[in-house]
């Protein structure tokens, strides 16, 4: 896995402050540390870093009945851990909540135990009902806008995965 | 005294804050004692109140008074790091500590053995740590909402619960109501 390209984390960072995103919590993961190193020091965004992405989710509940917009960032292993918050707090009350998760364990991968997570990624956010968009190349940022708009509207949890390829192709 | 009572004694003190309160008897036995708009009720998702309340203290400027419980922190124990290293000074958790899981038939938490929560608090470097008997739970609370400093505040009960029947509001009510009492309190 090689670094964030400055360029393709600019892109995304861009995108959460031309949607009014005020609010983000982090869980780290390699590919996303350049997006999580710009929001840090963006004074646009109150950048909250949680220590598991269920507590973080319960943070961007809280942002959103502040008023705020939030979005969460993460890596895909953290699905299996989020279930229940998404289905008992963010889908139940109606939250919107842009989640860009790392998709570890596409082609490329070099660390095998993160392959078996991925096999279940899409299918548990299809059993959420959670609309679910697969980046892969680094022009695909270019629906970020649109799919940020979207998830307020819809006042829905909404998961943009960002595999290997996207992140290699950004190199 | 029991949680129910803590959870009376302190209505009148949190009325005119916003409430964020923890799943099951906690939030029935508010929503029983005092409904307010401004209080946010939890009808799933144990353990996420005070991430709740810390999110909201972060993003407006009314003061939120997070309701949890020790089973609740027990088990989302990295909230605490995470409030230490964000301070709030308009948000106070208050850890109703009854030793027990109260909402699933009172089977006992560590809390009320060997571990306690003001000292776990404190190692995770949240300042302004009291620990206090149940029959002072209103009193420390109201000086914490006074004092415009983030504050954490254990009150040690006993264990036990009075019936009270299930919140019938549906959870988009909970949180619309809620979200308009905020934005009038911001205007």
């Amino acid at each position: 896995m090689t670094k964030t390209s400055p360029d393709v984390s600019v892109r995304i960072v861009e995108s959460l402050a031309a949607n009014h995103v005020e609010f983000i919590t982090t869980v780290p993961c390699k590919q996303l540390a350049g997006v999580i190193d710009l929001v840090d020091k963006d004074d646009r965004f109150r950048h909250v870093p949680s220590n598991k992405e269920d507590e973080g989710m319960g943070l961007c509940a809280g942002a959103w009945l502040g008023g705020k917009r939030p979005a969460i960032i993460m890596q895909n292993t953290a699905i299996g851990v989020t279930i229940n918050a998404l289905a008992t707090l963010i889908q139940y009350y109606h939250i919107p909540l842009p989640m860009l998760i790392s998709y570890r364990g596409e082609v490329g991968e070099k660390v095998a135990c993160q392959v078996e997570m991925a096999l279940h990624t899409k299918a548990l956010l299809q059993e959420l009902a959670i609309p679910t968009y697969h980046f892969h190349q680094q022009q695909d940022t270019d629906e970020l806008n649109g799919i940020l708009n979207h998830c307020f509207m819809a006042k829905k949890p909404v998961a943009v995965l960002m595999d290997a390829g996207f992140w290699s192709a950004a190199r | 005294m029991i949680r129910s009572e803590v959870i009376q004694s302190i209505a009148p003190v949190i009325r005119d804050h916003l409430v964020v309160c923890n799943i099951g008897l906690p939030s029935q036995e508010l929503f029983m004692h005092d409904d307010q708009p401004s209080n946010f009720y939890m009808l799933g998702t144990m353990g996420l109140a005070s991430s709740i309340g810390l999110g909201l203290a972060l993003s407006q400027k009314a003061k939120v008074v997070a309701i949890d419980g020790d089973g609740s922190i027990l088990t989302n124990l990295g909230t605490l790091p995470t409030i230490a290293n964000n301070p709030a000074d308009n948000f106070v958790l208050l850890i109703i500590d009854n030793g027990s899981y109260g909402s699933t038939g009172d089977q006992p938490t560590y809390a009320g053995r060997k571990t306690s929560l003001a000292k776990v608090a404190e190692a995770c470097g949240c300042e302004n740590v009291f620990e206090c008997p149940a029959e002072e739970t209103a009193k420390v609370l109201e000086q914490a909402l006074g004092s415009d400093r983030m504050t954490i505040i254990v009150s040690k009960c006993k264990s036990g619960n009075v019936p009270v029947d299930v919140i019938e509001l549906d959870p988009v009510v909970i949180a619309h109501r809620f979200r308009e009492e905020v934005a009038r309190r911001n205007s």
